[in-house]
């Protein structure tokens, strides 16, 4: 597809997305901001002026195709920290830089066409115009580009079957279920092709069961189009089946950055260890974080498994075993080996 | 002290009844114990308004001049303008073409004919509406066609569409200006809520000066008593769009004037659609009342009627005015509807321009060869106008008694004391109740707004007239509270009748007002029981809507919990669904008074002596200022009353502890 933007994590890499010492405090602006002493004011400072912060001194990275998720409770500024990467919300203080560039340098002109191109963004209830069809919605990105109508219809078309709405292109939203509506949102989102997507609280307003289909969707999504994703949740078992790392926030800080596995092996904080304390860890932790090395009496035997898969996915296969099974990476190189008791050790959470 | 005591520890409805009893006659006491000014208005508060907005109104019409041109000449100017649009639809729609003088003239092309447009009105009803829709459509064309009044019904469509459109437009750039700077929000608001209050007859007065007599200065008062609702709706439609949408517009690059045309205004459509309902309406209700100065159509038959104590002849038109309101009012709340809410065309559906375009063509051509579907045949209209006027003389023989005792036990009895004994209360005494009512209810800062309002009224003089208008409020209201909130409270309980009883308290509310006073004269005559019947008639349909919306609106859960602890069918209605519907209850109080107002002025026609009675004099005798500040008093009623109902309705929903001091 012409839209797939080669996933790579090269390490020298430009990073998509990257944000240092943000700073969103509502109340005041910038240069006021600056002036009464920046980020290194003290709490009861802030709180006297009777600003409020919702975002405090957050920094990341965000590598080209990675699925980024920021993680928190209501209140806690993940919606703010979105709106500040997309200047929906002027943040107060901090740099965003955009494949290098500098975001917040960006005027009125250069912000309406960083965002018509390389942006896209998700909503928690939708945000599809109830006048237009869906067509009309999905199209909605191109028509504001001011491009032809052929064109951006078809693109939009496409955009649709990639979703799997086909055959509702002229139903209007209030005729379609929540679970079609996000479609249209997503579809919509996707339509200009951009590099960075962005999603609020996508699947929050949805059923269960709709919100599992979509998050498969999602993922399938993501595999195809290797989109460079900033994703929010409060839903820890969400961020956990999606992420790739996961920013849990609390108020208004960003108490830890790490993969899923990081977060429930090592938790930085009561903060996270009271988020993770519930979390099943044979559906986070990977086969290739508990083995060891090769001894000389272990051999390749009938058990291999993947070092990528979770510990869930493999225990059927290593519930009869009694040797130790071996480890292999995607090219089949084996990397290493783990026993039974430890991994069963593991499971039971012992470890 | 000890008295204060005691009344603490009677129960609280027992302690209120005794402050008020209290405060009535402690002021009492004072303003006629205290200097003769305190009961009669002394002359030096009072001042020549009216003179002084009469003369500068007319000087200004007549005189003024802006850059060497009269300003008479510049209305009179874009009275002539604006007249083109009219004479233009009245042409399509109602009249056609002549060509020929004096005796000799001939239709050369005639209007579209009933035909044509009854079905188009009936083919959009079937499309937004289905068949229901259709039907009742359908039954009002018949009526409308059948008793001969199609050409005046569609005069005052003419007028109506005209000044919807100019109102609309003239809504949607003032709606939109107050949503983008708050100052200019603030300006209008102002404007608007004032505007809001002022009676339907005060809108004539100004325009009659500076456009003369004639469909234009119809057209100006009209647009201007429908613009406020409009910008108001508008301003409101475009605050409820959501933050996301918005946000999803900024994201997708919209531009400034993007955002604006394709995410806020489609997004607020709906609601904007819900307003333009409101405005229709409330065009209809001014374009029949404007046949005073001059906009003809229906309302013309009505208060010819009226003045010729036809009532015959007024019913028919009446109903006329009813048929014409309930399609146009059911018709465009589909059609806002199906605005809010998109719904996919199926396939092989015509776009339904194209299927009444196609309709006109072959109705027109129907028309042309078959005459009858042009013009109605003079002998085939059907006339029940002697029925009824034969049925006013029966009833007017054969009841006469009973009526009449009735009439003259309401009015001496019920209605003269009572309004002897507001006239007769010292003006100050008056005030003065209301500064200690209005502080109770909402602090200091209520009592002076309100009193500065009073103090209004008695300084332009027509202290008199406001508490005969008074006197005629409070009996209506009364009553219309007394009817309305039983019949409410009894609907709350029965959720099957309530989309029935919706569509009845809709319907009742879109007519006109000038309706209203038809059964009233019929009946009683002209006079202040005729008044207070037709007002009272007018303003149940409110009492009646809040008090079920109300009583239906509590909780399920506090339901639930009153059963559970086991209260009776009393006991539940005593402390949990009065109490829950009180604030609602207390808007709906203050809504029926709203209407009570409208429609007061209107009843000044069968022969009120109160502030209504004062601008149709001022009207008929061109009286500007009288006009004006008679209206503007009446306004001030209405805020007053506005402001007491609001604060008391605020109070009634913030529960807060009493502070221990």
């Amino acid at each position: 597809m012409a839209n797939d933007i080669p996933a790579s994590q090269d390490s020298n890499d430009v990073p998509m997305l990257s944000c240092q010492g943000i700073w969103k405090v509502f109340g005041t602006n910038k240069s006021e901001f600056e002036r009464s002493g920046g980020p290194d004011m003290r709490d009861q400072e802030l709180a006297r002026r009777g600003w409020t912060v919702a975002v405090r001194d957050a920094s990341f990275d965000v590598a080209r195709g990675e699925v980024f998720v920021i993680m928190g409770l209501s209140g806690s500024g993940k919606s703010t920290v979105v709106r500040c990467l997309s200047r929906l919300i002027e943040p107060t203080n901090g740099n965003i830089l955009v494949e290098g560039e500098d975001l917040l340098a960006a005027n009125e002109a250069q912000l309406l066409d960083i965002r018509r191109r390389k942006m896209g963004m998700v909503f928690q209830h939708f945000a599809l115009l109830p006048n237009r069809d869906v067509l009309g919605n999905v199209a909605f990105p191109l028509q504001v580009q001011n491009i032809e109508r052929s064109k951006r219809e078809e693109r939009a078309r496409e955009m649709i079957s990639l979703v799997g709405l086909e055959g509702r292109e002229k139903f209007f939203p209030d005729e379609l279920s929540g679970g079609q509506q996000q479609r249209v949102g997503i579809a919509r989102s996707l339509a200009s092709n951009p590099a960075i997507w962005f999603l609020d609280e996508p699947f929050s307003a949805l059923d269960p069961l709709i919100r599992a289909d979509l998050q498969d969707e999602l993922l399938r999504l993501q595999k195809q189009l290797h989109k460079t994703t900033v994703f929010i949740t409060h839903d820890l078992d969400e961020a956990i089946k999606i992420a790739d790392r996961i920013a849990i926030m609390d108020q208004g800080r960003i108490v830890q950055i790490g993969s899923p596995e990081d977060l429930v092996l090592n938790p930085g904080s009561d903060y996270v260890k009271r988020f993770v304390k519930n979390v099943p860890r044979s559906k986070v932790v990977r086969v290739s974080s508990i083995l060891r090395d090769a001894t000389s009496s272990d051999s390749v035997g009938d058990i291999v498994v993947k070092a990528n898969d979770r510990l869930a996915d493999v225990a059927p296969k290593i519930g009869g075993s009694t040797q130790s099974i071996a480890i292999q990476d995607d090219k089949g190189v084996t990397l290493g080996y783990v026993d039974r008791d430890k991994f069963v050790r593991v499971l039971a959470g012992v470890v | 002290m000890s008295l204060a005591l005691r009344i603490d520890n009677l129960p609280h409805i027992a302690r209120s009844s005794v402050k008020c009893v209290v405060a009535v006659v402690a002021m009492a006491l004072i303003t006629n114990l205290g200097p003769g000014w305190l009961s009669t208005i002394p002359d030096w508060l009072m001042f020549p308004v009216s003179d002084i907005v009469g003369d500068s109104l007319t000087w200004f019409a007549r005189e003024a001049t802006i850059g060497g041109i009269a300003v008479q000449e510049i209305t009179r100017g874009f009275a002539g303008l604006i007249d083109k649009p009219i004479e233009a639809a009245v042409v399509v729609l109602a009249d056609g073409l002549f060509k020929g003088r004096g005796l000799d003239v001939t239709q050369s092309v005639p209007p579209l004919s009933w035909l044509a447009l009854g079905g188009a009105a009936i083919i959009v009803a079937h499309r937004f509406g289905g068949s229901a829709l259709a039907l009742t459509t359908s039954i009002c064309v018949a009526f409308l066609v059948s008793f001969g009044l199609w050409q005046n019904a569609m005069i005052t469509l003419s007028n109506v569409l005209v000044s919807v459109i100019l109102a609309t437009l003239l809504g949607l750039v003032l709606g939109i200006w107050s949503f983008r700077s708050t100052h200019v929000e603030n300006v209008t608001r102002g404007i608007m809520n004032v505007m809001q209050t002022v009676p339907i007859f005060a809108y004539l007065i100004p325009t009659l000066l500076l456009f003369g007599y004639g469909p234009s200065a119809a057209l100006v008062a009209t647009v201007a008593y429908a613009l406020p609702p409009m910008v108001h709706n508008t301003v409101l439609a475009l605050k409820s769009v959501p933050a996301e949408t918005i946000e999803c517009g900024r994201m997708t690059g919209c531009t400034q004037r993007q955002l604006l045309w394709q995410v806020q205004l489609p997004t607020a459509l709906g609601k904007i659609a819900v307003g333009l309902n409101q405005s229709i309406m409330m065009t209809l209700n001014m374009v029949i009342i404007a046949s005073m100065i001059g906009a003809g159509g229906l309302g013309f038959d009505v208060l010819k009627a009226l003045r010729k104590l036809d009532i015959g002849g007024g019913l028919e038109a009446g109903m006329g005015i009813v048929a014409l309101a309930i399609i146009l009012d059911r018709t465009s709340q589909a059609i806002a509807k199906r605005a809010a809410h998109g719904k996919h065309r199926e396939p092989g559906q015509w776009p339904i321009w194209k299927v009444v375009g196609l309709w006109l063509v072959i109705a027109t051509g129907i028309a042309y060869i078959f005459e009858p579907a042009q013009a109605w045949p003079k002998d085939y209209v059907i006339s029940t106008a002697v029925f009824w006027n034969d049925l006013v003389t029966w009833i007017n023989i054969e009841w006469f008694d009973v009526l009449d005792a009735f009439r003259t036990f309401a009015l001496l009895e019920v209605m003269r004391p009572f309004r002897d004994a507001l006239a007769a209360a010292p003006w100050s005494m008056m005030i003065g109740l209301l500064a200690i009512g209005a502080y109770a209810l909402g602090g200091a800062r209520l009592a002076i707004y309100c009193v500065a309002l009073a103090l209004a009224i008695v300084m332009t003089g027509y202290w008199g007239p406001a508490m005969n208008s008074l006197y005629l409020i409070l009996i209506s209201v009364t009553l219309a509270v007394i009817m309305g909130f039983p019949v409410g409270f009894w609907l709350a309980s029965r959720p099957q009748l309530q989309t029935a009883a919706n569509l009845t308290l809709d319907t009742l509310q879109t007519l006109p007002t000038l309706v209203y006073l038809l059964p009233a004269v019929m009946l009683f005559r002209i006079g202040d029981v005729s008044a207070v019947i037709a007002v009272t008639l007018y303003a149940t349909a409110p009492a009646i809507r809040y008090a079920m919306i109300g009583m239906s609106q509590v909780p399920v859960a506090r339901l639930e919990a009153a059963q559970i602890s086991g209260c009776t069918r009393w006991q539940t209605l005593r402390w949990i669904r009065f109490p829950a519907a009180l604030p609602t209850l207390l808007v709906g109080v203050n809504q029926t008074i709203m209407m009570a107002f409208s429609m007061l002025i209107i009843a000044a026609l069968v022969g009120t002596k109160d502030l209504g009675q004062e601008i149709l004099i001022a009207l008929n005798r061109s009286l500007v200022g009288q006009g004006i500040v008679a209206g503007l008093c009446v306004a001030c009623l209405a805020l007053i009353a506005d402001a007491l109902l609001k604060a008391g309705a605020a109070r009634a929903v913030t529960h807060r502890h009493k502070k221990e001091d």
